[in-house]
């Protein structure tokens, strides 16, 4: 599926959910079930330093597709990576450097990947797409 | 001794309708307001003072032969006099508007550090202070090559006088601590530090940030050297603040910034300064803040500091009971005295998911460092929860915070 494809279904999905609480009970349980990153990455080369919660960023290639691994000490930032990661880690890295991310702000979550927020969020989509660009011109 | 009056004799509810901001909701919930410690709400007063001043007495002050420009020096300087009466200063000239705390203590540190400071002399600090009161002294050392040290913590967020008495040395140049601890709440015992640097001849300046809404703060009887506090954590508007300063100080002190207002005479080969206190006032000031802090001092000197003292006393001793109840949570600062605040962790919940569940309960607290993160260290945490009270708080309120941390913690494990 495509970028948009996902976010599309992401979307749907949180269509379901009537309250805040619910919304946030699914994130929740995304952060608790988030395949955690290789232990050996979660070190001070990987880290995303946020001034409220911290974030851990790991990126490989995996044949023609770039494999995005994260972890956060927060677990509802945890959730929101999940969310990240299903979008992006499988995609082509220009795929990736051109993403337009517009299904956080119609899940309600923007306030999230807001720079004010301070959790490390706004850097580690920066530092994702980054990944892509980068990536995209190694290929080349 | 009279027996202490009731929490029902305070009228809290009266003094809470005088804060526009408290009657509106957050996240689709009536506003419980729990960071008066980062910046309290502003009472109508305040709101109006700020408004007639810019609406009837603007100008430009001390410079104009005009009435207007005369009102408002006056309306500005009134601003200071009662700034004076809040502390109990025995001068309106060692009273200085500035921009806040942060700008309080670097000046402070930038002009007693460039007249006094050598390399090898030593400042002391301790370890619950606020980046505010690090970092200037940092800068000053650096650029003169005096050392810091730091009075360590107890595990009760007490500071080690012990250690105090040891530090104070032949060095010691300078002791600049908080009078009230951001995140912990501590009351450290200011009389007893100010007294024994005063036996070595060594000034203190107090971080009074935190104290200022919450104690009766009296700069003569703690015989303080330099008492710095914020105008938007005591009511008042942003972007204004007092530096006391004893007159003996501020005279020898050079200035701290240059420009209009805080000369006597200009000539490109020479300037002399202006008396006290526009000698570290340059620039137009912060007119309307002046008279929008005056306004905020005097409604809460109106209140009654001890009554307020007494509310949020009772406050926090209802939130630390009703806390202590949930399963996992420990309180950070335990110390005998404490005022304002409660910081707290439950379990191996993250102070960001906690802030943000109660966020969507329309429950505002403070998540992180509260830039201590010295402090943090001590502990070994990332940051904490912090549930700060103002005046205007209630029992309502605390049992909101309390539900609402229920359901977080029942949401997050």
């Amino acid at each position: 599926m495509s970028i948009k494809e996902i976010q599309e279904e992401i979307i749907a999905d949180f269509a379901f959910f009537s309250d805040w609480m619910e919304k946030y009970e699914y994130i929740i349980e995304l952060g608790k079930s988030l395949p955690l990153i290789n232990d050996t990455y979660k070190d001070e080369a990987h880290l995303i330093k946020g001034c409220q919660s911290r974030v851990w960023l790991h990126a490989e290639m995996d044949g023609d597709v770039v494999r995005f691994s994260a972890d956060s000490d927060a677990i509802i930032t945890r959730g929101i990576i999940a969310l990240l990661i299903r979008v992006l880690s499988g995609q082509p890295p220009e795929a990736i450097g051109q993403a337009d991310l517009y299904f956080i702000d119609r899940i309600g979550l923007k306030e999230h990947l807001s720079p004010t927020r301070a959790n490390g969020l706004v850097s580690m989509v920066k530092q994702m797409k980054l990944y892509g660009v980068a990536l995209a011109a190694i290929e080349k | 001794m009279q027996p202490l009056p009731s929490l029902l004799d305070y009228p809290v509810e009266v003094l809470r309708q005088q804060f526009p901001l408290l009657q509106t909701t957050m996240n689709g919930k009536p506003l419980v307001f729990l960071d008066s410690a980062a910046s309290s709400q502003k009472p109508q007063m305040v709101l109006e003072a700020l408004d007639h001043y810019y609406r009837y007495t603007h100008a430009n002050v001390h410079r104009g032969v005009y009435t207007l420009s005369q009102e408002a020096t006056e309306a500005y300087e009134q601003g200071r006099r009662i700034a004076r009466r809040f502390l109990n200063a025995a001068h309106d000239e060692e009273v200085l508007f500035v921009r806040g705390t942060t700008e309080a203590i670097n000046l402070v540190a930038a002009s007693y550090g460039r007249k006094y400071l050598q390399h090898g002399n030593e400042i002391l600090l301790s370890g619950l202070e606020h980046h505010s009161n690090i970092v200037p002294w940092q800068l000053i050392a650096e650029a003169t090559g005096a050392q810091i040290r730091v009075v360590p913590v107890l595990d009760n967020g007490e500071l080690d006088l012990d250690a105090y008495r040891k530090l104070l040395g032949d060095r010691t140049r300078m002791v600049a601590v908080a009078h009230v601890s951001n995140t912990l709440g501590t009351i450290n015992p200011v009389e007893e530090i100010i007294r024994l640097a005063h036996d070595r001849g060594v000034p203190v300046l107090l971080d009074g940030a935190q104290a200022a809404p919450h104690t009766t703060i009296d700069v003569q009887a703690l015989d303080v050297d330099f008492y710095a506090f914020s105008g938007h954590k005591v009511y008042g508007p942003t972007g204004i603040g007092i530096l006391y300063g004893k007159k003996k100080w501020l005279e020898e002190l050079p200035p701290y910034q240059g420009g209009g207002e805080m000369i006597a005479q200009v000539t490109f080969e020479k300037t002399t300064y202006a008396e006290l206190p526009h000698k570290f006032e340059a620039g137009t000031p912060d007119i309307s803040g002046a008279v929008g802090l005056g306004a905020a001092l005097q409604f809460v000197m109106d209140a009654g500091r001890e009554a307020i003292a007494l509310h949020e006393a009772r406050l926090l001793e209802y939130t630390t009971g009703n806390l202590l109840e949930i399963d996992g949570l420990r309180i950070y600062g335990t110390a005998a005295e404490k005022a304002g605040v409660v910081s707290f962790l439950v379990d191996d919940i993250h102070p960001y998911d906690m802030g943000t569940i109660l966020d969507q309960l329309g429950i505002a607290v403070r998540t992180g460092h509260h830039c201590t993160q010295p402090l943090m260290d001590r502990f070994g945490i990332p940051g904490t929860v912090r549930a700060s009270f103002g005046m205007y708080n209630t029992r309502e309120d605390v049992d909101r915070l309390i539900t609402g941390v229920r359901k977080a913690v029942r949401m997050l494990k």
